[in-house]
């Protein structure tokens, strides 16, 4: 099933990739003097890229093997106030997949019993501030906009947690 | 080679290390892992850096922050994010799309809630989330992440 998707996914990519690669050559064969600026900027970036990618999914497959899945919902199930916002938070931020990843276990927690506000905080953690993704923001955009970016969201995540769970009380009241 | 690149590769090959005395199979499994989503994210990655040159060879910096830059104001910043609220792209490769926007002249603003809506909102996973969570809980989340997004990315366009 799950390599299925992603047979289809490379599939998809490839075929976007073909449509770029012809866009760019067509582009490039009416405007040539053009040639150089192209590929001098896409080099530069590439450079860039992959001078960290890798290393970047290195420590990705080293934690998708070393830290179990269950360990979010066993920690998180029962945790509350400030130390459950902080759980969430690190919990979320551990570098491990994309976010369909991560609601199968947002799920399981809510079937746990665990807070609305957690598996909000939880799961924007997960998307929004991983590690490795930090990293990568830090190579590109520079320090300051990493560490303003990651503060202001970590505020925004917590009070639109608490916000949502206030809201699913009184629905379901 | 920059820093940050050092330091990320410096991580990357102690924690190796560190993994490798500890359990060398466990490790092997960790690098198949770590060859097979660097495999499956390449193409991706060759449509990003074509898309930026592309983009920085060809659209003129005056045109790109026409659109998208401090003029364009909260318009601007709506666009970008509805556009990475829909876009399906790894969070990983939205920086250095982000950074060549902001080379050629977008607001820090509109970059900001380009990689905001674009990690925190998924248009096309919602179906899963709704499966998962319930049609509440999950149009909750998207609706609220984004306007918290357009705050984020205007506060962070006074700061910087």
């Amino acid at each position: 099933m799950k390599g299925v998707k992603q047979k289809q996914e490379m599939t998809r990519d490839l075929i976007i990739l073909g449509i770029i690669l012809i866009i760019m050559l067509a582009l490039l064969s009416v405007f040539p003097d053009k040639k150089e600026i192209v590929f001098s900027t896409s080099w530069d970036f590439f450079i860039e890229m992959i001078l960290i990618l890798p290393a970047v999914m290195v420590i990705l497959g080293l934690f998708a093997v070393w830290v179990p899945k269950d360990i979010v919902v066993k920690h998180l199930g029962k945790a509350s106030g400030i130390k459950g916002i902080f759980l969430a938070i690190i919990l979320g931020a551990l570098p491990t997949g994309p976010l369909y990843v991560a609601f199968p276990m947002a799920a399981a927690l809510l079937e746990k019993g665990a807070k609305i506000s957690n598996i909000i905080i939880f799961l924007s953690a997960w998307a929004c501030i991983k590690i490795p993704q930090e990293m990568v923001e830090l190579q590109f955009l520079g320090v300051k906009f990493m560490f303003l970016r990651l503060i202001l969201t970590i505020i925004f995540v917590i009070i639109m947690g608490l916000f949502i769970e206030k809201v699913m009380k009184v629905r379901n009241a | 080679m920059n820093f940050t690149a050092i330091i990320i590769n410096g991580i990357a090959i102690i924690s190796l290390l560190i993994a490798f005395v500890k359990d060398k199979r466990k490790t092997i499994k960790s690098l198949k892992i770590a060859g097979k989503s660097f495999i499956r994210i390449l193409p991706m990655i060759f449509i990003i850096i074509i898309i930026i040159g592309l983009l920085l060879g060809f659209l003129p910096p005056y045109q790109i922050s026409r659109f998208v830059g401090e003029q364009s104001g909260i318009l601007g910043i709506l666009l970008v994010g509805a556009i990475g609220a829909l876009m399906h792209i790894p969070a990983l490769l939205s920086f250095p799309l982000a950074a060549s926007l902001l080379e050629e002249g977008a607001s820090v603003s509109v970059v900001a809630a380009f990689i905001i809506t674009l990690t925190m909102i998924g248009t096309i996973t919602l179906p899963i989330e709704i499966k998962e969570l319930g049609r509440e809980l999950a149009l909750l989340r998207n609706g609220i992440s984004f306007v918290i997004a357009i705050f984020i990315a205007l506060v962070m366009g006074v700061i910087l």
